[in-house]
């Protein structure tokens, strides 16, 4: 009894988290490469708006899925065109992206409101996970284990293979990548596409699996969330994956919570937790920081070739 | 062939050109757009870009609609000038009607020319205290003010829902999630007898002209530029990069507020769940189409509250949904981005090979 509701929290907790780890796993690599782009939550909401009418009327959420992780390279490719190719500011042109990710969803979602899907399913047949218990392991959808493969492929791209340092050393000195003979744009570009793929997929999860049906914003911010946590990481996707499942616990509190009814906490308040989690946990890493390290790839935000 | 070749230094006229590129292009990508999935494209376009400006019933609501625009791009300005990305100005605007409309609850039995004034202080005090502690947290432990402003207005946003479902509902109101509506002396006065306009309107423009001033002929305005291009230059100069962090975050959260309360107590008269409309961060957009000077704010917010008063008029004719209007300001953004490489770089003819 208590091992089945205990299960279950743990479900929500990973379904939780799991559209937040892809999109921070994504700017991850990006901003390793040395570009910031803060439009995660823009590209989040075309990969949803594109992934949930691709389903709608295809009646494939594999499709969905595929369209959606389309629709946030394509996000991501306006914005490299404009930070990359045309040198602008990266911060307005993120800022730009989300605002036009916001208006495109919900031109394009206008004829979707209140349409409904069937959400992404468990990957393994039930009766893999009959046992409550097995349902940690056998219980999740195809986009959670997708997920966790995701951090270790990263971590040991970036870590173990040639192309990572590669993608490092541009993002730590574009200058002298450029000089050995690195096609820095190139680079960034191709990291900038990956950021607007897992983003483009992290939104979907919103629309496909999550809640699977249209609703205006429904990614609510967590695209920038997502940014707070490639902070919270030290741009390590370890704890990246930490940090995205104690985000999760704090979202199924919120739900828990919720769902309990407890009356002597508002609900507004209740929603506020995950922001205001956001902002102590971002406080409680600067002043872990106070040794003097540097986490921040060097590069990060500043254009090539410099202006 | 074309090649682009680096100007020796940007171009004044492109600089003022720009915007105007970017408004003609957005234009026809717009129509393009449009017409491409089955509207009207011409039509749409017209009736957002145009239709506002020729007609003179129309100018009342542009002036109240670009009034909050200026405000909230003015502040925001201020700090990207100075390199801080403040761009929770949509919390700052919320916190900014939430305090003042606490002045007007309190004072809903009494009468006199003080309560207003005292609303638009409070309003102003709601601004700054929430842009306030995005700049302690950059100041003292260099957090991103950028994710910090942004997370707290989700929690304004929060707050304001609470009060308006909870303590602050009108007992009077049919149970419907609102505050009381605001007395004859906690609302705005209009400019002239029967006008739309309210005197924000004109206030916002005085506040355009003072933060002109300000930023150019004042060593404080200076300093916000010194910090924001050059902060080696500036440390040498004896400018403290945080005194101008808790200045420029503390003006633009009061001018946010300010904003904010005036739209209370103008246009809404009361609060509601609908307040927040997203003014905050249409601003930036304004921020930057006005190339963050005060005097190009107010034309930038004038084009601005032409296509949010545009988009009405193109549901009602073309039927665009009104999302439309969110997709345009979008797009005009990316194209004035997009159109800047014309400030540093020219597209030059290649007369032989090089």
């Amino acid at each position: 009894m208590t091992a089945a509701i205990l299960v279950s929290i743990f479900m929500t907790l990973a379904a939780a988290a799991t559209p937040i780890l892809l999109a921070a796993l994504g700017e991850l690599v990006t901003e390793k490469a040395g570009v910031l782009n803060l439009g995660v939550e823009g590209m989040m909401l075309c990969g949803a708006v594109a992934g949930f009418a691709v389903a709608y009327s295809t009646g494939s959420v594999a499709l969905g899925l595929i369209a959606a992780t389309l629709a946030g390279v394509a996000a991501a490719m306006i914005f490299a065109l404009l930070t990359l190719g045309l040198g602008s500011n990266q911060v307005a042109t993120g800022l730009a992206l989300t605002i036009f990710g916001i208006g495109a969803s919900s031109l394009i979602g206008a004829g979707f409101v209140g349409r409904t899907i069937t959400r992404l399913g468990p990957l393994f047949p039930a009766d893999y996970a009959a046992h409550p218990w097995l349902r940690l392991v056998f219980g999740h959808d195809a986009i959670v284990y997708l997920s966790l493969a995701l951090v270790l492929a990263v971590s040991l791209f970036l870590r173990r293979t040639r192309a990572g340092l590669i993608l490092r050393a541009v993002g730590e000195n574009a200058d002298s990548a450029h000089a050995i003979g690195y096609r820095v744009l190139a680079i960034r570009t191709a990291a900038t596409a990956f950021g607007g793929a897992l983003a483009g997929l992290g939104g979907a999860y919103f629309s496909l699996a999550l809640t699977p049906m249209w609703a205006d914003r429904l990614t609510a911010g967590r695209g920038w969330i997502a940014l707070a946590l490639v902070v919270f990481a030290a741009w390590k996707p370890g704890r990246l994956l930490i940090g995205a499942y104690l985000f999760g616990a704090v979202a199924t509190f919120e739900l828990q919570a919720k769902a309990a009814g407890w009356s002597f906490i508002a609900p507004e308040v209740l929603a506020m937790t995950p922001y205001l989690a956001t902002i102590v946990v971002l406080t409680m890493m600067s002043l872990g920081r106070r040794t003097g390290g540097r986490d921040a790839p060097a590069c990060l935000g500043k254009p090539f070739p410099a202006s | 062939m074309f090649e682009w070749r680096r100007r020796r230094e940007p171009s004044k006229a492109m600089l003022y050109l720009s915007p105007l590129i970017a408004i003609g292009l957005t234009m026809l990508t717009g129509m393009l757009v449009f017409g491409a999935i089955g509207y009207d494209g011409l039509r749409a376009v017209t009736a957002i870009f145009v239709t506002p400006l020729i007609e003179p019933q129309r100018w009342a609501d542009l002036g109240v609609k670009a009034a909050p625009l200026i405000m909230i791009a003015l502040g925001l300005a201020i700090g990207f000038r100075a390199n801080v990305w403040n761009i929770g100005a949509e919390g700052q605007y919320v916190m900014g009607a939430i305090a003042g409309t606490g002045v007007a609850l309190l004072t809903h039995d009494m009468t006199g020319w003080w309560i207003l004034p005292a609303m638009a202080l409070a309003g102003i005090a709601g601004g700054a205290a929430w842009a306030a502690l995005p700049a302690l947290l950059k100041v003292r432990l260099q957090v991103s003010e950028i994710l910090t402003s942004l997370m707290l207005t989700y929690v304004a946003v929060q707050f304001l829902y609470y009060l308006v479902r909870g303590p602050w509902k009108d007992p009077d109101g049919f149970n419907f999630p609102q505050t009381k509506m605001f007395s004859t002396s906690q609302t705005l006065p209009a400019v002239a007898e029967g006008s739309l306009v309210h005197v924000g309107v004109p206030l916002a423009v005085v506040l355009a002209l003072v933060a002109w001033f300000v930023l150019s002929k004042t060593v404080a305005g200076y300093a916000v530029r010194v910090v924001g291009r050059a902060p080696a230059a500036a440390r040498h100069g004896g400018f403290d990069a945080n005194r101008v962090t808790w200045s420029v975050l503390l003006a633009g959260g009061g001018l946010a507020g300010l904003a904010g309360l005036l739209e209370a107590a103008g246009p809404f008269g009361q609060l509601t769940p609908q307040f927040p409309v997203g003014y905050g961060f249409t601003a930036i957009i304004v921020a930057f189409l006005g190339r963050l000077s005060p005097v190009g704010i107010v034309f930038a917010a004038l084009v601005l509250a032409v296509t949010y008063v545009g988009g009405e008029i193109a549901q009602s004719t073309v039927r665009l949904p009104s999302a439309a209007t969110g997709m345009f300001q979008a797009l005009l953004l990316f194209f004035l981005l997009a159109t800047d490489v014309l400030v540093r770089w020219r597209l030059a003819f290649r007369a032989r090979p090089a």
